[in-house]
């Protein structure tokens, strides 16, 4: 791959990567979240165009213009959410879109031992006639593995393919990568264990904001030096200034051993937050940073653990509850989870009060309207009116309307969920202007964050945390991102 | 480039004028051009039947026949804009209808109370029903699809079974006026008119208390937003599972008042009365421009829905179209209507 350039709206997730992977190698690409792995490797599997750059195969360069074209080239790709059909057996799975068949009919023994055959050429044992469903994760990813063999790949690429292992089945699983890259297969390994890689890759690139920065063989890159290329550059400068947090500050959130079974389990977290004060939650995609922040605005329901709001204990059993007590929660999924897109600036800006805006059961437009052109000036939301549907808006403008809807409800507890990803410079400064704001006016802010900066940058502590619980804590001057990045991936700094 | 300040008044002004002519166009595409189909369309038929269309009879007729199928869209369209579907509303109006009519010739009373003891029941039964609808849906997470397709089968047998299979004849007068009286006869006769049907009050009313609270309440906010977006509705502290139970409670209600109407009209409550009308009250939703996606759609417009094909349908019969081939027309109409309005609003959003 060649100078690899891809452009979102108003973002540039690749801005020229290049790197190459030889026959029979383990190539690993690691970069902190957001550097431009999974775009790299989207583009590489077709489910991308690159805007520019080249892609060479065995020195030919070759388009990769959708899913097939990557396949017909030997590319198999492995996801940490495989796409593996549930209720379909093993053995269809592993030949979905290649069945062999008997004239118009599918031809089951055929399927059997053409499994049969890739499988036991590399010893693995697959139950072939059970429901992909009934596997277990490892079992999934061999399947998933045994798919690309089907497909003829050379090259291979895994994200994250020990994120949800046993020491056993990782074992197991490099095992089968030494063997398929002595046939002369060829990886592409993407993972945030850095403390594997020693152990498995031959060469590794460090990606960083959508470059490469450099590849190295695994010998001569000591794991400090890893961390060293992949955060960077120093602190930038475009983070205001925290104001310290008074001293006579009360505690306006506490959180006592919380534990909650959403997305990612998360077990006994206890942490404080002052008035005025901001705690970043740093940590890897998947360590459960969101899932803490959901179990406190009742967006998932807790399982046990209390939940105090300047001193008054609080049970959350729905949103709505957190609300009450005076908790918003900015979530990291605009589109999914903040905005009605369908509804206008007005309607989303007042859709979590609506009763402040209200005569009866009836919705007072004006006073609506009022607050929202309020919202509007005040953030700066570039709308041609209130009454413009929010899917018309820009990512920035988006995001501001998600702001505008907590802040008019006037909370003592805000818990922004990545609040400035996929937004450009300019809103984001806008968003952390309005974090001072919301300091200066008492508020308590909870920001979980996967820019290293920004959490370092935007946060008086900082709490690091790893499969579901506070693995560190560190004070805002002594939070480096090398102490971060080891607490977050479990290396000893 | 030096800056002229009228040159730049004059260019913004252009600028502004174009806008404008784009807006009057969407304007104009949105509103005028289906005003203008309408009545084009409405002139040709007048004239090849004869003008026996336009006449005040045959559309106090076409009001009344729409009665029915108007008031079911209504709750149906609250249930589309959540992104859901009430498959037991046309079932239930024969259940409410025999329930009622066993109860009214129980009583021992007459007159107006009877007629409200009478509708009290009916949207009982209407209403629980759309509650057992909803419960699987809100607690569960099942495809309204199947829960109210359990009810329409449910519906339909507990009606059969109460009739004894049977249609029930009222034997009390009390129903005549709702069923077959008009409003302002004396006043109307003598213009031609024969009067407004009470049962065309009856739609009038609803509609226009359903489009208030669809567009004008809190609940009618959280309805939509509900089905633009669901999660993002329960983060903002939406009851999510309250408002949908009433959609389909709503829903469930206005099959019993249907029920009535029918039943009223017919004096007999029929088990097998709106069979199949679920479908007709999806068409007219889905006509009047809602989308079954979820997140959009109006009452009023659902109206103007069961208008078209009210209309259709009496000027196929005036044409002496046979059945058959009305069938063939009113499916391919359906068809065209969501495809073109489908094209509308992607040019709309360009």
């Amino acid at each position: 791959m060649n100078g690899i350039v891809k452009t979102f709206p108003g973002v540039k997730a690749l801005d020229g990567v290049s790197f190459d992977v030889r026959a029979g190698e383990v190539h690993a690409l690691v970069g902190e979240n957001g550097a431009g792995k999974s775009t790299l490797m989207k583009t590489l599997a077709g489910a991308y165009v690159a805007d520019a750059g080249t892609i060479e195969i065995d020195g030919k360069i070759v388009a990769i213009d959708g899913p097939r074209a990557a396949e017909n080239l030997g590319i198999g790709m492995i996801y940490q959410e495989f796409n593996l059909v549930p209720d379909l057996r093993v053995v269809d799975n592993v030949l979905l879109g290649h069945e062999p068949v008997r004239g118009a009919f599918l031809d089951a023994r055929a399927a059997v031992a053409r499994v049969s055959s890739v499988l036991g050429e590399l010893g693995i044992a697959l139950p072939l006639e059970r429901k992909a469903r009934s596997l277990s994760v490892a079992e999934q990813q061999m399947t998933e593995i045994a798919k690309a063999l089907v497909r003829k790949a050379r090259l291979i690429v895994m994200d994250e393919p020990t994120a949800a292992l046993t020491e056993r089945e990782i074992d197991a699983l490099f095992a089968l990568i030494a063997k398929l890259t002595a046939q002369g297969v060829a990886f592409v390994y993407i993972s945030h264990r850095l403390e594997e890689l020693p152990k498995i890759s031959d060469r590794i690139t460090v990606i960083r904001d959508g470059k490469t920065v450099e590849t190295r063989a695994t010998v001569d890159m000591p794991q400090d030096e890893m961390i060293r290329l992949m955060v960077g550059r120093p602190l930038e400068a475009h983070f205001p200034v925290l104001p310290a947090v008074p001293a006579d500050a009360p505690v306006a959130l506490r959180v006592e051993g919380l534990s909650a079974s959403g997305a990612v389990a998360i077990r006994g977290v206890s942490f404080t937050v002052r008035s005025g004060e901001i705690v970043g939650l740093a940590g890897l995609v998947g360590a459960g940073r969101t899932d803490i922040v959901r179990a406190i605005a009742g967006a998932d329901i807790p399982d046990s653990g209390a939940i105090e709001v300047k001193g008054k204990r609080v049970r959350v059993r729905a949103p709505h509850d957190a609300i009450e007590a005076g908790i918003a929660f900015i979530t990291e999924d605009r589109k999914a989870q903040g905005l009605v897109l369908g509804m206008s600036v007005t309607a989303n800006t007042t859709l979590a009060h609506l009763d402040a805006y209200s005569k009866g059961p009836f919705v007072v437009r004006a006073a609506e309207e009022a607050i929202a052109n309020e919202e509007i000036a005040e953030l700066r939301i570039r709308t041609p009116n209130a009454e413009q549907l929010v899917r018309n808006l820009s990512g920035g403008n988006q995001q501001k309307v998600v702001l505008a809807k907590w802040l008019i409800g006037h909370a003592d507890v805000f818990l922004f969920d990545e609040p400035t990803r996929g937004i450009d410079v300019g809103a984001k400064a806008e968003i952390y202007a309005l974090m001072l704001s919301l300091l200066a006016r008492g508020a308590a802010i909870v920001m979980v964050s996967s820019e290293l900066p920004e959490v370092l940058g935007m946060s008086h502590r900082v709490l690091v945390i790893r499969d579901g619980r506070i693995q560190a804590e560190f004070a805002r001057d002594d939070a480096t991102p090398a102490k971060v990045i080891a607490a977050a991936t479990g290396v000893a700094a | 480039m030096a800056k002229d300040p009228v040159a730049v008044k004059a260019a913004l002004e252009a600028g502004s004028e174009k806008v404008r002519a784009h807006r009057t166009r969407r304007l104009a595409l949105r509103t005028g051009g289906g005003v203008v189909a309408f009545v084009a369309v409405i002139v040709l038929v007048n004239v090849f039947s004869h003008g026996a269309f336009l006449t005040p009879g045959n559309l106090t007729n076409v009001l009344r026949q729409i009665t029915d199928n108007a008031i079911l869209a209504i709750g149906q369209t609250f249930v589309i804009i959540t992104a859901g579907i009430d498959l037991s509303v046309g079932s239930l109006i024969g259940l409410t209808g025999v329930v009622m009519a066993l109860f009214a010739n129980a009583m021992h009373f007459d007159g107006p109370l009877l007629v409200i003891a009478t509708l009290l029941v009916g949207l009982a039964v209407g209403c629980a029903a759309g509650y057992i609808n909803a419960v699987p849906v809100v607690r569960l997470g099942l495809p309204p699809f199947i829960t109210t397709l359990a009810m329409m089968l449910m519906a339909h047998g507990l009606a059969l079974k109460l009739a004894h299979g049977q249609p029930i004849p009222l034997n009390t007068t009390s129903f005549d006026t709702i069923g077959v009286g008009f409003f302002l006869q004396g006043v109307l006769k003598p213009l031609g008119f024969p009067g407004i049907p009470i049962a065309v009050i009856w739609m009038a009313a609803l509609v226009t208390t359903f489009a208030i609270v669809l567009t004008r309440t809190r609940f009618g906010r959280y309805v939509f937003a509900i089905g633009g977006n669901e999660e993002a509705a329960r983060l903002a502290g939406i009851d999510v599972k309250t408002v949908k139970t009433l959609v389909y409670v709503i829903s469930g209600g206005c099959a019993a008042v249907a029920g009535m109407l029918l039943m009223a009209r017919f004096q007999t409550g029929s088990p097998t009365t709106g069979v199949g009308d679920e479908l007709h009250s999806i068409a007219a939703v889905v006509v009047g421009g809602t989308s079954l996606a979820g997140g959009r759609g109006s009452v009023v417009s659902t109206f103007f829905g069961a208008l078209l094909i009210g209309v259709l349908n009496n000027v196929m019969n005036l044409l002496g179209i046979e059945s058959y081939t009305q069938d063939i027309v009113l499916g391919a109409v359906i068809l065209i209507a969501v495809i073109v309005d489908e094209l509308r609003k992607r040019y709309l959003t360009h």
